[in-house]
């Protein structure tokens, strides 16, 4: 099948392009960009004209819930959210049940998303055996079975010997270790502690929850030679040890959540939980520091955390709450209009963030308009506006905390193999 | 006076005027305790529900004296353990007590904001009698009308807060509260109890219990949880009594109309020696009478003035 999207501006970092270029599509890959492209033969013709056409987006940490917990999310339900938000690939945490930590799980997984999925699905195995943090998992046959990164994410592995040894033994794989770096007993409390969790009467972690647990990954990053990728990113301190480790030369990447770059504590004095999630939400100087590193590159993606959850199991009391919110359709609307809108960060950095860079660091074969890749693309509508209604979300999950929002730029068509899967 | 909220949920919401209003409220409603037949119709045919989520005796039974002096019939729904343990939901089950139509439903939760979550689903008013370390607004305002009984005024006075701050919610009930009507409070526990930038409250903190109730016109003694060792917060209740524990002889650098007030239960020979729990200087049970006072006077804000 052949297609020309005809006149949109094409933002393709890894080549550079930024101009209204025409971009031909044939049998589900890039065939040619360029000005001016003649309509082939038999061609359908999407018409871009004031669009944007990018690399496909992927959000690299998204929790699909299958199999185990499908009253939360499925794989059809998850891709198609995904497809909607603009997303053409998106990488699955292990925190399944059972625990995508074995070759059958996995298998599982791109099989039923073969069937049901409508965006590319790539699943993250688990670092140790039922994410308990006391054994490895079995990480030669996931790597072989198609897991792109290894991650308790959702627990952090508190035994640094066992990270050690994780590290080392997924370094031929050449896949990163994802951590979410949380001391479990630092970081048991409800909500960021600051001022507000005095007020509020809310038991609150500490920043440095977060920090000591980055510090001690970046350490053993630096022993073992492994890629450390740390998972959402949340602290000014955090932030400050990953720009130094780059700069040492440490193999170390980050993301950072819409969330944790858009709000701060101060939105949970409504005691609502569609508040609540791990990291938990910081202060303004948190958020200063992660918007500065992801214009700077210290931060090397966005990712959501989409972690939907059953209404049931946000609708209590704050402290009794699941932690998690959902994120794969909300996440590109907000950052055009709260970030790329008012200047603080230019749209081809974004779509670096949002593309490039997940696909560079999870050696992911899109991220790029280059002939002969995978037709997987995103076209945005930056004069769309738009307004965040729950009730309309293809996720099963309901509970964000930008409900109401409204805002101007959203995806307006998703393709991934040539193919319209969202507009 | 007029009041014009639905709920109470938290000092924090109330201004001075509104604080005033209650406690001269209160001050006419204690006269009734003193009457040989004490009841009054002022609540006949209101019903009010306490909603306890956590054990209590001294506040579920102030409330339930104070709505049956009011003549309301008051109805103690106890809900052992948490929500989630006994499988419904705090919504569901207040659903079913809305269904029942009640005009007050006073709550206690250990979870912080479960009031003000049972407030916006709940048409009746909600009084908050406890939520987790949040707040505690009748016995704020109970402390205030006691000091303001003994010391006939509030303005310009200084009052120390001792003991475990972070988990209090009477003491940050009791901050907001006394910061609006005018009193310097501050607040003295070891550093593993002062919650995180709680000098933002606007109170002082103290790390010496000698330094912080020297010039104190009140101590508010605080009760220490047993269990704090577990977290880390202190290594032994001994060390504990005998670093931050109010003994007769550390009274006496203190100021000679000092007062003493506790919100109970007293951990004896813990934070209060037993001594000093019985001298002249406690105010620990005008307190308690006050408490059933205070409860009228909110109970009857809440519930009388709108369909009466």
């Amino acid at each position: 099948m052949n297609r020309l999207i005809k006149g949109g501006r094409v933002v393709d970092p890894a080549s550079g392009t930024d101009a209204v270029q025409d971009v031909w599509i044939a049998d589900g890959r890039i065939h040619k960009v360029g000005r001016g492209l003649k309509t082939p033969a038999g061609a359908e013709t999407v018409d871009a004209t004031g669009k944007v056409v990018c690399p496909g987006f992927i959000d690299m940490h998204v929790h699909l819930r299958e199999p185990g917990f499908e009253y939360k999310e499925t794989i059809a339900s998850g891709t198609r959210a995904a497809a909607a938000g603009g997303f053409t690939a998106i990488a699955c945490m292990a925190n399944t049940f059972p625990v995508n930590d074995n070759r059958a799980v996995t298998d599982y997984i791109l099989a039923r998303a073969r069937v049901e999925g409508v965006v590319r699905v790539y699943p993250i195995g688990a670092v140790t055996r039922n994410l308990e943090g006391t054994q490895l998992a079995e990480l030669a046959e996931q790597a072989e079975a198609g897991c792109v990164a290894f991650s308790d994410d959702g627990k952090c592995v508190m035994n640094a010997e066992l990270y050690r040894r994780a590290m080392e033994y997924a370094l031929p794989f050449g896949v990163p270790v994802i951590s979410h770096a949380e001391d479990c007993d630092l970081g048991h409390g409800a909500m960021h502690e600051g001022f507000v969790s005095t007020e509020l009467g809310l038991s609150g972690q500490p920043a440095a929850a977060e920090e000591v647990m980055v510090a001690r990954d970046i350490i053993l990053a630096e022993l073992t030679g492994a890629h450390l990728h740390v998972a959402h990113i949340s602290t000014a301190g955090s932030v400050r040890l990953v720009r130094d480790a780059k700069a040492r030369g440490v193999r170390v990447t980050a993301e950072v959540t819409p969330h944790h770059l858009l709000l701060t504590d101060e939105v949970v004095r409504s005691y609502d939980s569609s508040c609540k999630m791990a990291p938990p939400l910081r202060g303004k100087r948190d958020v200063e520091a992660c918007l500065e590193a992801l214009v700077d590159g210290t931060i090397d993606c966005v990712a959501t955390d989409h972690a939907p959850h059953a209404l049931s199991e946000k609708e209590g009391e704050f402290a009794e709450a699941a932690n998690g919110i959902v994120g794969l359709e909300t996440a590109v609307p907000l950052l055009l209009d709260r970030l790329v809108r008012p200047g603080v960060l230019d749209l081809p950095t974004l779509v670096t963030r949002l593309s490039t860079g997940p696909a560079r660091l999870l050696n992911l074969p899109g991220g790029s308009l280059a002939p002969g890749a995978a037709a997987d693309i995103t076209i945005l509508d930056l004069e769309r506006t738009w307004t965040v209604d729950p009730a309309t979300f293809r996720s099963r999950g309901r509970s964000t905390p930008f409900a109401g929002f409204t805002g101007t730029g959203a995806p307006w068509m998703t393709l991934v193999g040539g193919v319209t899967v969202a507009s | 006076m007029s009041w014009k909220r639905k709920d109470l949920l938290g000092m924090q919401d109330l201004d001075a005027a509104e604080i005033i209003g209650v406690l001269d409220t209160a001050s006419s409603m204690k006269e009734i305790a003193a009457r040989e037949i004490k009841k009054v119709p002022t609540l006949r045919g209101k019903t009010v529900v306490n909603l306890f989520y956590e054990s209590s005796t001294r506040t579920r039974t102030s409330f339930e004296i104070a709505g049956k002096w009011l003549s309301a019939d008051v109805i103690n729904f106890s809900a052992s353990g948490s929500s989630a343990d006994k499988g419904e939901s705090l919504l569901d089950t207040a659903r079913n007590i809305e269904a029942m139509s009640p005009d007050v439903v006073v709550v206690r939760h250990k979870a912080a904001g479960a009031p003000a979550l049972l407030a916006r689903h709940l048409r009746c008013g909600v009084v908050n009698a406890g939520d987790g370390a949040h707040e505690h607004p009748t016995q704020a305002l109970l402390d205030l009308m006691t000091i303001r009984e003994k010391k006939g005024h509030l303005e310009g006075l200084n009052v120390t807060i001792v003991g475990d701050i972070t988990h209090s919610r009477v003491a940050r009930s009791d901050i907001y509260g006394m910061r609006k009507m005018g009193i310097t409070v501050t607040v003295a526990g070891p550093p593993t109890l002062i919650p995180a930038q709680c000098q933002e409250l606007g109170v002082k903190v103290s790390h010496r219990l000698e330094e912080a109730i020297a010039h104190a016109d009140v101590i508010m003694m605080l009760r220490l949880q047993h269990e704090r060792m577990q977290g880390g917060f202190i290594p032994s209740l001994r060390e504990y009594s005998r670093v931050w524990g109010l003994s007769l002889a550390k009274l006496e650098h203190c100021r000679p109309d000092v007062l003493i007030m506790h919100p109970g239960p007293v951990n004896r020979g813990v934070e209060l020696a037993p001594e000093v729990a019985d001298s002249p200087y406690s105010v620990i049970l005008d307190q308690v009478a006050n408490g059933v006072a205070v409860r009228m006077a909110v109970l009857y804000m809440l519930a009388g003035s709108k369909g009466a």
